[in-house]
């Protein structure tokens, strides 16, 4: 198992930016934002939370389709489906593979591109929490996604509609702790939530996508 | 005698053609009754005006929207757990008579709203969960025309509705938590505190009914052909196979 | 035509909306029923030859 995530790791660090490619998503995202709505630093501190988790969010979305693509193509998925692994611990090391190259930096990043936004001074501590309690469900649910979708040439944009209103109640919690925080509210009932939501999701949707992997590698 | 017995397609389509004709007109009947009775025949809210004639759109369209869903969480699961492809085949056909209730009931809710809440939209956990469920709707389509191989499609998409319902059901409550509502709580409920007054209900009542039966009806009907349909991609593969 | 009021508009627009849309559907399934049954006829008559 830590053959197949170091693999999968040394994969996305050298096979042509696919590591850094979230992460510059990221920002430009957060640098589009103002231009978009004004450089209003009240406006802008105010949104900074919500804009931080959506653009994480879709640099998420961005990644998600490198987690099985590769594999499939050279049919490295199906040697590893007939390894000693279950198939539940390969789509594990994937999902954790994916959140160690994309989500964590991203989290790492959220406070550096929150000083653009002005968020707020007791901000920053809660977005960080609130993205690294997050990110790994958009990383075992985006699994899950991708996983429906391995197959399919053309399957990006399907695979978007198909995840995006699953990662719904996490981004609705996520940015809440993060507004919350901002606001300098409390924060534990969307915080609890969004860990029970986060660990609910990461010890659940494995076997899901387990099942949908092995009937697409049918 | 059991109901495992329409799992076989010939049975299915023998039983579904001998009762299309009286639930097409049961629905038709029931539609035209319910909404002509509530069209012409109820008086106006005193509070609402003649708008609460759009409660016998509103309501049922957003019961079936909801329940279509169960439907195929149910057909899903028989087709899981029973492997009997009537029933993943009666999953496919209900998803766009739900989506098409959940427009109605989306746009019906809007068009009401607006003259009542002064706006066509607010992020009303309802409305806002409805909207969610719309898009549930499209991905699961989506999926299924996507996928070429009958049964992997059967099987993905059974999978997709259950993981869809544990979170849509999530949504509903993390909606519920992010902003409170302008719209009433249950109209319908059966401890009847704050219904609707009886004479908006009885006409309602009919045309849930209606709503009802022309769900069955076409979810029948639907499933029919995408039995025909499936068996003629069969036959034509066996024929080029030989 | 029972007096609808200021509100005419709202209710006869929802109603003509949701009716439209209910047909629609019928209709396509209707017609979808009609071609894949003709179809498969098709198929299965000139499989019988």
């Amino acid at each position: 198992m830590i053959a197949l995530l170091l693999r999968d790791l040394r994969l996305s660090v050298r096979a042509g930016g696919g590591f850094g490619l979230g992460l510059a998503f990221f920002l430009i995202v957060t640098v589009l934002v103002p231009f978009g709505v004004g450089p209003e630093t009240g406006l802008l501190s105010k949104i900074a939370p919500g804009v931080l988790w959506i653009g994480a969010l879709l640099a998420c979305l961005l990644s998600l389709d490198r987690i099985f693509a590769l594999d499939w193509e050279d049919g490295s998925l199906d040697l590893l489906a007939t390894a000693p692994l279950p198939m539940e611990g390969i789509v594990s090391i994937k999902a954790l593979a994916h959140w160690i190259t994309t989500g964590l930096p991203l989290v790492l990043a959220a406070p550096v591109l929150g000083v653009l936004l002005s968020l707020p001074e007791g901000g920053y501590l809660w977005v960080v929490i609130s993205l690294a309690l997050g990110t790994p469900a958009l990383s075992v649910i985006g699994t899950f996604g991708a996983a429906l979708t391995v197959g399919l040439k053309r399957g990006g944009l399907l695979m978007s509609l198909l995840v995006l209103p699953l990662y719904v109640p996490t981004l609705i919690f996520g940015a809440e702790v993060a507004r919350r925080g901002a606001d300098g509210l409390a924060v534990e009932t969307p915080l609890l939530m969004l860990a029970g939501i986060s660990f609910g999701a990461m010890a659940i949707l494995p076997f899901a996508s387990a099942a949908v992997l092995r009937i697409n590698l049918r | 005698m059991s109901i495992w017995e329409y799992a076989n397609p010939v049975k299915f389509i023998r039983t579904t053609d001998r009762l299309l004709p009286w639930l097409s007109a049961g629905a038709v009947l029931c539609l035209v009754f319910g909404l002509v009775w509530g069209f012409f025949f109820t008086p106006d809210d005193f509070r609402q005006g003649s708008t609460v004639k759009i409660i016998y759109l509103h309501v049922p369209s957003a019961l079936m929207a909801i329940n279509a869903w169960l439907m195929m969480l149910v057909a899903s699961l028989i087709w899981i757990v029973r492997r009997h492809h009537v029933s993943a085949l009666a999953a496919r056909a209900a998803a766009p008579i739900g989506a098409t209730m959940t427009i109605i009931a989306l746009a019906t809710g809007a068009i009401w709203g607006q003259p009542m809440w002064g706006t066509w939209w607010a992020w009303d956990p309802r409305l806002t969960s409805f909207l969610i469920l719309f898009l549930f709707y499209l991905g699961y389509m989506a999926l299924w025309s996507a996928i070429d191989d009958d049964d992997t499609a059967a099987d993905l998409t059974s999978i997709l509705c259950l993981v869809g319902s544990v979170f849509a059901l999530l949504s509903r409550y993390a909606v519920n938590f992010w902003n409170q509502g302008l719209h009433q709580g249950a109209s319908l409920s059966l401890d009847k505190e704050e219904n609707v007054a009886d004479v908006f209900w009885y006409p309602l009542l009919v045309c849930i009914g209606g709503f009802v039966l022309l769900f069955i009806a076409l979810v029948f009907l639907r499933t029919q052909t995408e039995i025909r349909a499936r068996r003629s991609r069969a036959l034509l593969a066996r024929e080029r196979a030989v | 035509m029972p007096d609808l009021g200021k509100y005419a508009d709202a209710v006869l627009s929802s109603y003509a909306v949701s009716l439209g849309l209910i047909i629609a559907l019928v209709a396509v399934s209707i017609l979808r029923a009609r071609r894949v049954r003709a179809e498969l006829r098709d198929i299965e008559e000139r499989l019988k030859k």
